[in-house]
């Protein structure tokens, strides 16, 4: 997000790839846009099912965000500043989830979570608690496949961060842990924001490891993905003007935090 | 760099999930046997005995290569009707069969070919004691349906009003093997899933046959596809399935004969 210098041309061999670029990305876009059957809007919005399942969406993807942004921004320091060995390793292996098929992670969470999984089990003897086809587990395969993504974002950021201020505050007197929320938290908080979308984006758009751990049950598990793929079997035109609402939704909400955000570190 | 590696996979990867595109030229009989890419868009049920049916059209003609596309039968009549290019297609009801002929796009009319009939799939040793229907309505248990958009779900709802049960599901699988494989797993007590997949699913499931199920009879039709790139090697499939041998097959996967 660094500011634009004014007058700065853009080369010439940037401008075609990028020009296709943009226009790779945005002409589906455009295509599901002119393909809107915009008479079917106020029939979709009014169906209560459609609002279940956006509400749904919305909250299961800021709670897995929230998650993993607990879980994840830890675990991107200890990757980017830990000297431990084998972390090199650890950085591969949590980052397959975005290699990983969502479907099969979403088998993979019941091999571990399941009524049969290793911990699943142990849960169900000792609470009663079975996480498959709950709204929890809408979270969960969410978390799963979105927070690769605020990791990598956040690794990036302490990389790029310049470590000679955390230096400083250490021979200032600062503790570890005050260096970290006071001075490193800060000098990364564009990096954590920026990943905290991309988290939510993708937990917004999880289709594939929703359906199979959590499976498919209107207002507690059916997001909007799963109700778009549904809608797709019956009537294409509902699956349209869904994703549309989908992705309006998905902009607002973007562009709102990207206008209260900016403002902030303008302001600061 | 590696990140940036990553993600450039993850796209590739992703990508690549939606495509089975027929390549190959048309099935001319050279010397008599058949070449190219035959490309069979059918009905999730169906994995089973169409794979082998169409491993032994391969070896009848060992230049032919048989590539299947299995999903729920309204996904694959979208992806048709939206231009996919295959040369059969075998849907596991009437209504999905019509979407593709409404639209046009089916050689002549289409054949049933199958029958078949709901049925309750549990976990090995049923644990749960499922003994009918009825169980479906009872809140405790982990079951699925498939979902009214999908055939299997329609006749679900079909044989549950015919049964007078309000069924209690915990989630609706969006195709028939997604509610078995849940039984597999264990992570269901019982899923409303078709008596050929019980028969083709081997020892972790086991079938609780339904009398209701009579109420809602799935028929099968096949067709080739007017713009099949492999006309011949089409019908040369669609006359297996048809054939003798094709119904044996079918019987040995659990459906019956129309």
């Amino acid at each position: 997000m660094s500011r634009a210098r004014e007058g700065t041309r853009v080369p010439a061999p940037l401008l075609v790839p990028a020009a296709l670029g943009a226009a790779f990305l945005v002409l589906p876009v455009l295509g599901l846009l002119v393909r809107t059957p915009w008479s079917q809007l106020a029939t979709q919005l009014a169906d209560p099912a459609v609002g279940e399942a956006l509400r749904l969406s919305l909250v299961s993807a800021t709670l897995a965000t929230a998650l993993s942004l607990v879980l994840g921004v830890p675990l991107a320091w200890v990757l980017a500043r830990s000297r431990a060995r084998g972390r090199s390793v650890l950085r591969a292996l949590v980052t397959v989830p975005l290699v990983l098929p969502p479907v099969v992670g979403g088998v993979a969470l019941f091999l571990v979570l399941g009524r049969q999984g290793i911990v699943g089990s142990w849960l169900d003897d000792a609470f009663g608690i079975t996480i498959p086809f709950t709204t929890t587990a809408v979270v969960i395969a969410e978390t799963f496949v979105a927070m690769p993504f605020l990791v990598i974002s956040v690794e990036g950021a302490l990389r790029a961060a310049d470590a000679r201020f955390e230096d400083v505050a250490a021979t200032l007197g600062a503790g570890r842990w005050t260096t970290f929320r006071r001075v490193t938290l800060p000098l990364v908080a564009p990096g954590v924001a920026a990943g905290a979308v991309l988290c939510w984006a993708r937990a917004l758009g999880e289709f594939g490891a929703t359906i199979t751990f959590a499976g498919n049950f209107p207002g507690t598990t059916q997001t909007m993905p799963l109700a778009v793929y549904l809608a797709l079997q019956r009537d294409p035109d509902a699956a349209i003007v869904l994703s549309v609402v989908l992705l309006a939704v998905s902009l607002a909400t973007l562009l709102l935090l990207r206008d209260r955000w900016l403002g902030r570190t303008g302001a600061a | 760099m590696r990140v940036r590696a990553l993600l450039v996979a993850t796209v590739l990867a992703l990508a690549g999930c939606g495509g089975s595109a027929s390549s190959g030229g048309p099935g001319a009989p050279g010397d008599g046997g058949l070449t190219g890419t035959l490309t069979v868009f059918a009905a999730a049920s169906l994995t089973d005995v169409f794979t082998e049916l169409g491993g032994r059209l391969e070896d009848e003609h060992p230049r032919l290569d048989v590539r299947f596309s299995f999903a729920g039968s309204s996904a694959l009549a979208t992806q048709l009707t939206q231009g996919a290019p295959a040369d059969v297609f075998a849907s596991a009801d009437e209504a999905q069969m019509s979407v593709v002929t409404d639209a046009g796009l089916a050689d002549g009319e289409p054949q049933v070919f199958a029958t078949n009939v709901l049925e309750i799939a549990v976990p090995r040793g049923n644990p749960a004691g499922i003994t009918g229907l009825a169980d479906f309505a009872r809140e405790e248990l982990a079951l699925a349906v498939c979902a009214a958009e999908v055939p299997c779900g329609v006749a679900a709802g079909q044989v549950f009003t015919a049964a007078g049960v309000a069924a209690r599901p915990d989630t609706l699988e969006e195709d028939v093997r997604a509610a078995l494989t849940k039984v597999e797993l264990g992570e269901v007590d019982a899923a409303l899933v078709y008596a050929s997949d019980v028969a083709t699913a081997g020892g972790a499931v086991e079938g609780v046959t339904v009398p209701e199920a009579a109420q809602a009879v799935n028929h099968y039709p096949i067709c080739v596809l007017a713009d099949a790139p492999a006309p011949e090697a089409a019908r040369a499939f669609v006359d297996l399935v048809l054939s003798d041998e094709g119904r044996a097959a079918l019987a040995d996967a659990g459906f019956q004969q129309p």
